[in-house]
């Protein structure tokens, strides 16, 4: 499904990506780990399409075509979804009113025609209680006065709606109470299946307690310095990050 | 000849028309304001108040006083200018023409006295004398002075005691340039009796490929305890000039509360001055304005706390494209005897090119010790995070922009107590800006 070959990007002309590498099949779950600052957020970000980024080599391939060909909006259309580390706040337009333009946006560039404002309805209900979301919270605006648990958890409830092909997750599970990590963790668990992927980038092992990761890749220095199963996070909560900064180091 | 001089050779043309006001008291005010006239001249960008607008564009246009027989309008036409669904006591007004066909009152007599100014002048002369002019000062303001001496019609409203009048006045005025370029002189005058209330509505629309010049002046007279609700909508097209004075008195326990949108029209200016002369008033001023192309729009607010214990609440939100240039003007005077004023004050503009241009100026002049005021500005570009976190859900660049400008733009709206106007003016703001 993607395809990351030797990406080196970099902002304000600061090399912050330098030459990642990573293959995500469709099925698969993968976790993104590594100390702060280390560049998770700018490959997600990179992928996502945000501005301010030059990526100076390398390629991304997802669904056998060059990410970068698409615009941020299209990769989204596309079924790329990022549930953000920091949700924007989007004062005056309610997370109703955002979701229906946001699914009928990729319907249009799918062929398909818009949405009935009934099964909207339908649907947005069955995904809130599917997040354990009150619905009150959908008429406010998008994240307005949310706290930070809320958000993040909006940030699944958009996920679930959408229903992305390739999801990458960027902490989302920082700041959640333990009820709220295993909402957001049983979420995802019933939205995998075997034609989606998942990357999900977290400094806690707990959540992947929730989530078994298939693959856990640790990042360091804007590269993948080792990547292994499951067990690999459980050896990072252990030992913490200063063997694997030797191993950056070393290469 | 410039404007002025030829307003002022031919106003003994225009005098010989005004029998209607036959020699009373407003006649007299009227040939006194065209001697201020002469005196006041036009504004011009050395004077403080209109830095930032130049009217030269208004004034070098070689306008019509009337453009011949009464300008007709479809109704067809007609209903396209008015508030679908709206109940109303409606008064239409071509070219500053009152159209009898296309007004009419549903209001019962005894609620409220509403009617043309000419009619009242002969049916109800000396009511309509005790406040006329008495209001919007003249001696000032040339363009005042102007509408003073040559306007020969409006509207009169007089609202009785302890009455609610459930029905909205709106006297839509309609320029048709068709036949040439046109200069007119709308007048409205409202007295809202004692525990009253009211909303009053106009909205301004053209029609027709010629310059025109619409140079209002409403006198708003808001009695002990009485409500009013006050909206002024422009919606012309872009050879459309317009200068427009709202004056505004406040009595004891009032509340007057004003909603401004413009955003249609070549050159606008507003000036809406709410004086509180009594303790206990309210005055709540809404603005939007969105300007693209050459538009020059510029809103002038006072609120002029002159007793104790009043309570005023601004906010004026302005969207700017293109070579647009938008003004707001807030004057918030607080008086020496003003004590335990509340007067707060807030201006947000978003500029969506780099020729576009927001001059935001507040001005707080306080003279009592025992207030709170604060007041704010703030002019940007829309938020990049925001639009790149719609981007990331596959909203694109115009449909989020249209999302963004369109939250901004509805907080002014969002509240507004007549839904029929509301949804008319939300529909109308998805229109302006799905042209972004
Ligand atoms: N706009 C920017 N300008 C300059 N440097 C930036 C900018 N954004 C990020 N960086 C730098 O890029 C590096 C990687 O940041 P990034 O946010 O990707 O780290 P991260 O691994 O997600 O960290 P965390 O675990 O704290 O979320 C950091 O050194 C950061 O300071
Ligand atoms: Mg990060």
């Amino acid at each position: 499904m993607l395809s990351i070959k030797n990406l080196r990007a970099s902002i304000h002309g600061k090399e912050i990506l330098k030459g990642i590498n990573l293959e995500v099949k469709a099925g698969e779950v993968h976790a993104i780990m590594g100390p702060n600052g280390s560049g998770k957020s700018t490959l997600a970000s990179v992928l996502a399409g945000k501005e301010g980024y030059d990526v100076t080599s390398g390629e991304v391939i997802y669904k056998g075509k060059n990410l970068f060909d698409y615009s941020p909006e299209d990769r989204a259309r596309e079924g790329i979804f990022l549930a953000f580390q920091y949700p924007v706040e989007i004062p005056g337009v309610s997370t109703t009113n955002f979701l229906k333009t946001a699914i009928n946006e990729k319907r249009k560039y799918l062929g398909q025609q818009p949405l009935s404002s009934v099964d909207f309805l339908k649907m947005l209900k069955a995904k809130a209680k599917f997040v354990e979301l009150d619905t009150e919270m959908t008429s406010r605006a998008v994240n307005v006065g949310f706290s930070g648990g809320e958000k993040k958890r909006n940030e699944i409830f958009q996920l679930a709606m959408m229903n992305p092909d390739l999801s990458i997750l960027d902490e989302t599970d920082s700041g959640l109470d333990i009820d709220a990590l295993r909402i957001v963790a049983e979420g995802v668990n019933k939205l995998k299946t075997k034609d989606n992927a998942f990357v999900i980038i977290t400094h806690y092992q707990r959540l992947l307690n929730y989530i078994v990761p298939d693959y856990v890749h640790v990042l360091s220095d804007g590269q993948i310095v080792t990547s292994g199963g499951k067990e690999l996070a459980l050896k990072l909560e252990e030992l913490g990050y200063d063997w694997v900064e030797d191993l950056a180091d070393a290469k | 000849m410039d404007l002025k001089e030829k307003l002022i050779s031919d106003y003994r043309l225009h005098e010989s028309k005004l029998n209607g006001f036959a020699r009373g008291k407003i006649y007299n005010i009227k040939l006194d304001a065209e001697r201020y006239f002469e005196l006041l001249g036009f504004p011009n960008r050395k004077q403080e108040d209109w830095r930032f607008t130049n009217v030269n564009p208004i004034i070098t246009n070689n306008y019509n006083y009337d453009l011949g027989a009464q300008p007709q309008i479809s109704e067809e036409d007609l209903q396209n200018f008015l508030v679908p669904g709206l109940k109303a006591n409606t008064i239409v007004f071509i070219n500053g023409i009152y159209s009898d066909k296309h007004s009419k009152i549903i209001t019962e007599k005894g609620k409220a006295y509403i009617g043309t100014i000419k009619d009242t002048q002969k049916s109800n002369k000396e009511l309509i004398e005790k406040y006329f002019a008495g209001n919007a000062d003249y001696k000032t303001d040339g363009f005042t002075a102007l509408n003073t001496a040559y306007m020969n019609d409006g509207v009169f409203i007089h609202v009785s005691k302890n009455t609610e009048i459930k029905e909205p006045v709106l006297i839509l005025n309609i320029t048709d340039s068709s036949k040439g370029e046109i200069m007119y002189h709308p007048r409205v005058l409202l007295v809202a009796g004692e525990s009253s209330k009211v909303s009053l509505i106009e909205i301004y629309e053209s029609d027709g490929e010629n310059f025109s010049f619409s140079n209002a002046v409403t006198e708003i007279y808001s009695e002990n305890n009485s409500e009013v609700h006050y909206y002024k909508i422009q919606n012309e097209c872009d050879k459309s000039y317009h200068v427009g004075t709202t004056q505004v008195r406040q009595e004891r326990d009032s509340r007057f509360n004003s909603l401004t949108v413009s955003w249609g029209g070549s050159v606008i200016r507003n000036n809406l001055n709410a004086s509180l002369q009594n303790k206990g008033a309210d005055t709540i001023m809404k603005g939007l304005f969105i300007a693209s192309g050459n538009q020059q729009i510029d809103n002038h607010t006072l609120v002029d706390h002159a007793s104790p214990y009043c309570h005023s609440n601004e906010l004026y939100k302005g969207i700017m494209d293109e070579n647009s240039n938008g003004v707001f003007n807030g004057k918030i005077m607080v008086r020496k005897d003003a004590q335990k004023t509340n007067a707060y004050q807030m201006n947000k503009n978003i500029i969506l090119s780099k020729s576009a241009l927001v001059n935001s100026k507040p001005q707080l002049e306080i003279f009592a010790d025992d207030v709170k005021c604060s007041h704010g500005a703030t002019t940007g570009q829309l938020d990049n995070e925001q639009l790149f976190y719609l981007k990331a859900r596959g909203i694109g660049e115009k449909e989020g922009k249209k999302l963004l400008l369109y939250a901004f733009a509805n907080e002014i709206l969002e509240d507004i107590p007549i839904d029929d106007l509301k949804v008319y003016l939300e529909k109308k703001l998805s229109e302006k800006l799905e042209k972004k």
